[in-house]
């Protein structure tokens, strides 16, 4: 049976959904998390990797990666303060309207990853898209292998979502290495692109799959870098970032060669997307 | 030395060198511990050793005025670092820090410089090693320089 969000989709894809703001948190200097209410306390249901796009009444609308657990709580989404319509949306606080059209697009292959050993690599804010997926793993933990997250960032202040990552790291039943670009002498971790952790990654290429969302360089990077370690380009997913407006596949804003990234992504197998990356035009 | 030679063997960097270049190597090497805050060598001193990390961490770092020691790479197990050794004026060019308990081989530079000088077949074994470590760490500085994770990311 279809739920009251995929109905409502479904018969009207451009009509924004009502919800409130139920929290506001800041994550890193110019990230923040919102906690969302569907008007009436409807629940949303959506699945890891997916998108919705908010509104910023007045302002406009924007494409944005659902950053909560799909099996529980609010709905949530973790916005880097860029633009006119982002920085308005991370501006809200409690009890303030925003607008909710979603969710839109393919996810991650949670079904494909069950029985392998799952690399998630996330670079900066790309951490936001991959953590529906992560509560998934950790959710269903006995239904994967070696769960092994690598996450780079920018600076050790820019770490989004600190705290929950640190939890991560004591857990005994996944591995997690940070590392940062750049560092002062407070910093005691790792300092070095993320691809470096990577090469350092003891891994059964046969067994690995692996999900990859950050800026499309690193995606690219990673890419090659597994494909080094023998992992297949069938089993590496790259999560897109292009410049959605639709949302449906009707307006071509994101169109990536013969793909929509709203409608067909934005998760896709490198296998697809290699040849597409590999064309500056586009 | 046949200690070493096993240990030598065993580190990824020599991986699939044959037996007599390990031996050649090994006369050149010594194991090197160092605590936690402890600083492996220092910008400007003479680049008298190449090392090779069995355990722990270290950061390379150099100081910028007003800044403090800013680290620009980590390494772990099984990595190499101090390639100023292999050209002149063999200096280091930064610092080298512990970040926790390390366990490294240290190899004598100017020992291991002559015995490639000699055996050039070594040398040249040597430096199909070191030049992918360069160019991984010229890609990756590349990748650090372009600021990935910027709000233009």
């Amino acid at each position: 049976m279809m739920s009251e969000t995929a109905a409502l989709l479904h018969a009207r894809p451009m009509v924004p959904q009502i919800a409130h703001v139920r929290r506001r948190r800041h994550d890193a200097p110019d990230a923040w998390t919102l906690e969302l209410e569907m008007a009436g306390g409807a629940r949303f249901h959506y699945a890891p990797g997916q998108f919705n796009m908010l509104t910023a009444f007045g302002v406009g609308e924007a494409a944005i990666s659902v950053s909560g657990d799909p099996a529980d709580g609010p709905l949530i989404h973790t916005i880097r303060a860029v633009g006119p319509v982002s920085k308005a949306l991370t501006q809200l606080g409690p009890g303030d309207p925003i607008g909710v059209r979603g969710p839109f697009g393919v996810g991650w292959p949670m079904a494909q990853a069950e029985g392998r050993d799952v690399v998630v690599v996330a670079g900066g804010l790309g951490v936001a898209p991959l953590r529906p997926a992560l509560y998934s793993l950790l959710g269903a933990r006995d239904r994967f292998g070696k769960v092994t997250l690598l996450f780079g960032a920018r600076r050790p202040e820019e770490i989004v979502f600190r705290r929950e990552v640190e939890h991560w790291r004591g857990r005994l039943d996944m591995d997690v290495e940070v590392t940062v670009d750049h560092a002062t002498g407070d910093w005691h971790g790792n300092v070095g692109v993320v691809t470096n952790l990577l090469s350092r990654l003891d891994i059964d290429p046969a067994k690995t799959l692996a999900m990859v969302c950050g800026p499309e360089v690193m995606m690219r990077f990673v890419s090659m870098a597994l494909v080094d370690k023998g992992v297949g380009e069938e089993a590496i997913y790259l999560s897109m970032e292009r410049n959605m407006k639709c949302a449906i596949g009707q307006c071509g804003h994101c169109q990536l060669g013969p793909t929509f990234i709203c409608r067909d992504g934005p998760v896709f197998t490198y296998a697809r997307l290699k040849p597409l990356l590999a064309i500056k035009e586009l | 030395m046949e200690n070493l030679e096993r240990i030598l063997s065993d580190h990824p960097f020599f991986h699939g060198v044959n037996e007599g270049f390990v031996a050649l190597a090994a006369g050149c090497a010594k194991n090197a511990r160092f605590e936690a805050g402890d600083f492996i060598f220092h910008e400007g001193e003479a680049a008298d050793q190449f090392y090779l990390v069995r355990e722990g961490r270290v950061a390379l770092q150099v100081a910028a005025p007003g800044r403090g020691a800013a680290t620009f790479l980590t390494l772990g197990a099984g990595e190499v670092f101090g390639v100023n050794w292999l050209v002149p004026p063999y200096r280091w060019v930064y610092d080298a820090k512990a970040l926790e308990r390390c366990r490294l081989i240290a190899m004598d530079a100017k020992c291991l410089r002559g015995k490639c000088e000699a055996d050039h077949s070594l040398g040249y074994d040597i430096m199909k090693r070191l030049m992918p470590v360069l160019i991984d760490r010229l890609h990756e500085t590349r990748l650090q320089f372009l600021d990935l994770y910027g709000s233009h990311g």
